[in-house]
């Protein structure tokens, strides 16, 4: 007996099953990148994605009323770089927190270098309402005359933020209920493709707002609304998938081979179950970002003056016959980030199921 | 097919119940009870103990949770939601009284999405890739994202304030009832134009580009080539032959579509001051009205249920080949 064999079979089975199987996992994954890469709308919209992202981080240098570098009392200071989020956590000055910064903005000898846009985007400034977009003010202002583009910028990370966390927890409800109802089948799967069912039944707004009443507006509990009413379609696909795979033979094997339930449902089939479920929360991301602008815009979501996509629009609707800026930009942000994010579903969806590659795009 | 329908008719069942279940239990997650409620609409009046213990018992607040569920189902099945903390009249009245706008600019929409996405996705498919496909695509898809609150502003900015040539607000002029039957029933419609555009464009969107998808797979099989092989005229082919089979899953989707274009008046209905049950659920909403708020989302629920239902009879009724048994 060989050095190789002895220590072969010291390993258990099951090592060598999942070695094999991560092997198989990080291959699909890379012929994904590679029919993906090749979708140029679906890689549109994850440059846009990833475009936003980046800006939605670097929001506090573009723009902020606090300068990039200061001298204060002889000292230099970093105001607008230490809101980057790294920072933010470490990095506090203490000796800045009197400084009106609207004020010494344009003192050269205490601003040493502003952001480029020198902006904050809640301080109002009343001798600049309602200006129309110009070489200062790319979007205008707006009835308390704020920088209509640095709260747009602001906004960003809002839509951003609930958009992923309230997909995240509508994934981990959908893919806990789907993987139940499909693995388990029987009683479980009538039970749970009832709450589906029922949960599907009312119009999602009705839904969403009806549970809005009777909580406190802000950006965690939008976030949690959204989260526990859309997660029907994941669960829909999941359990599909599911029944789908615990039918096939690698499953068999692994419960031949004594693998538990637990271990069959999150190394055997959940990885294999993943794909059609992330496409759905893609698309879910889009949707989540427009019912959030829609909640704001309604004045339902998040609360003024902190700024959003659809407050900002609000307030456009509230002056629509002097402002059309403040009823325009935001739109086009909405409309754009949500087409981004339907293109980058798209393009998984296309890497992920070969079959529909050639009949869904149009 | 009967047992099919009666085993459809069962199904319902336990869906309805969770849904009272679903309503039921938002209501009972409200932090305080409907009294304090009623209490905070009321300016903070101040009510003694005593009355409020008499509140409680009236609304059988004091009764533990089960009982008040059957209680409240009881009251449920014959359509009694209490009523409105805000007008202080029935819900069940207030809903009847708001639906029919509502089913007007629904109705309206559905109709005019179903009567021009249909040819457009026809044509698309059947003239797969050409350039009328691709632009006709392209216009749809983006027209799919166009988050509809926007395009409300927009219309209303260029027809409402630059043009002035549509009205936007109401269902109707304040003096309609002197223009005499005509303009009468003109100033209406011109008062649905904006609200109905924007209803209507998402759905017709996501409608045309089903069409197509679905003619696409008709338009492979058998039966088509041998519509084509003898000698039929290509419209013939398309529309009697194809389209006939491409209804048969668009049945389905009218069901499905019903929440997203409920979900959409509430929107609308307030941007334009229209005067259906959306516009009057998010008022109620904003006045934290929950008697209103409940009853409509199991009025709008019921709706959507029964859609589905009569889209999945229809699908039966329309589809021989498939059996129900």
């Amino acid at each position: 007996m060989d050095h190789q064999t002895e220590k072969d079979q010291q390993r258990t089975v099951a090592e060598r099953h999942a070695d094999a199987r991560s092997g198989a996992t990080s291959e699909f994954a890379r012929t994904i990148w590679r029919r993906f890469r090749a979708d140029k709308f679906g890689m549109a919209g994850l440059v846009i994605v990833a475009a936003m992202f980046v800006v939605s981080y670097l929001t506090p240098v573009i723009a902020n009323n606090k300068p990039l570098i200061m001298r204060w009392n002889g000292k230099l200071y970093f105001p607008a770089v230490a809101e980057l989020l790294p920072m933010r956590w470490f990095v506090d000055y203490p000796e800045l927190f009197t400084v009106d910064f609207e004020r010494v903005k344009h003192d050269p000898a205490v601003a040493l270098l502003m952001p480029p846009f020198p902006y904050s985007p809640l301080a109002s400034s009343l001798d600049d309402t309602f200006q129309p977009p110009s070489g200062r003010h790319l979007m205008g202002t707006d009835d308390l005359g704020r920088d209509v583009f640095t709260r747009m910028l602001y906004g960003t990370g809002i839509s951003l933020k609930v958009g992923l966390l309230a997909v995240a927890i509508s994934l981990v409800i959908g893919l806990s209920v789907g993987a139940l109802a499909g693995f388990y089948g029987g009683v479980v799967d009538v039970v749970l493709s009832r709450v589906i069912e029922v949960v599907m039944c009312f119009p999602f707004l009705f839904l969403i707002l009806a549970v809005i009443v009777f909580l406190p507006p802000s950006i965690y509990n939008i976030m949690i609304v959204i989260g526990i009413t859309r997660w029907t379609s994941i669960a829909r696909y999941t359990r599909g998938e599911f029944m789908k795979i615990k039918k096939q033979e690698f499953t068999e094997a692994a419960r031949a081979l004594g693998a538990t339930d637990r271990k069959i449902i999150f190394r055997h089939i959940l990885p294999n179950s993943l794909a059609p479920a992330l496409v759905t929360a893609t698309f879910g991301v889009a949707n989540a970002i427009l019912i959030e602008a829609a909640l704001s815009f309604l004045g339902l979501g998040i609360q003024p003056p902190e700024p959003s996509w659809g407050e900002i629009l609000s307030v456009g609707r509230r002056h629509i016959e002097i402002a059309w800026w403040l009823a325009t930009f935001p739109g086009l942000a909405i409309f754009g980030t949500v087409t981004a994010y339907n293109l980058l579903g798209e393009g998984l969806r296309d890497a992920t199921d070969p079959k529909l590659a050639h009949t869904a795009r149009r | 097919m009967l047992t099919y329908i009666l085993r459809r008719l069962a199904y319902l069942v336990p869906t309805l119940l969770g849904i009272t279940i679903v309503t039921f239990l938002i209501v009972n997650l409200a932090p305080g009870d409907p009294v304090q409620a009623i209490r905070a609409d009321e300016m903070h009046a101040r009510i003694s103990p005593d009355a409020y213990q008499q509140m409680l018992k009236l609304y059988g607040l004091d009764k533990p949770v089960h009982i008040r569920y059957i209680t409240w189902l009881k009251r449920l099945a014959t359509f009694d939601f209490g009523d409105s903390f805000h007008s202080h009249r029935p819900v069940i009245t207030l809903i009847l009284e708001r639906l029919p706008a509502t089913l007007a600019l629904n109705i309206a929409s559905l109709i005019i999405a179903l009567v021009i996405s249909i040819p457009l996705g026809l044509h698309s498919a059947v003239r797969q890739n050409s350039l009328f496909d691709k632009v006709n695509g392209t216009i749809l898809y983006m027209l799919y994202s166009l988050p509809d609150f926007w395009v409300a502003l927009l219309l209303i900015m260029l027809f409402g304030v630059k043009l002035k040539i549509l009205p936007i607000y109401g269902m109707e002029a304040i003096d309609a009832r002197d223009f005499g039957f005509f303009g009468y029933w003109g100033d209406r419609i011109r008062h649905m134009i904006l609200p109905t555009v924007c209803l209507t464009y998402g759905s017709l969107a996501y409608l045309s580009r089903f069409v197509r998808g679905s003619t696409l797979e008709v338009i492979r099989q058998d039966f088509v080539r041998t519509a084509r092989a003898k000698g039929l005229e290509e419209d013939r082919v398309v529309y009697s032959h194809v389209f006939r089979n491409t209804m048969i899953p668009l049945l389905t989707l009218m069901g499905l579509l019903l929440p997203t274009l409920i979900s959409g008046s509430i929107i609308l209905e307030a941007i334009f001051s229209w005067p259906g049950i959306g516009a009057l659920f998010y008022d109620s909403v904003r006045a934290r009205d929950y008697p209103t708020v409940m009853g409509l989302s199991f009025i709008s629920s019921l709706l959507v249920l029964l859609s589905t239902l009569v889209a999945d009879l229809l699908y039966a009724w329309a589809d021989p080949r498939v059996t129900y048994d």
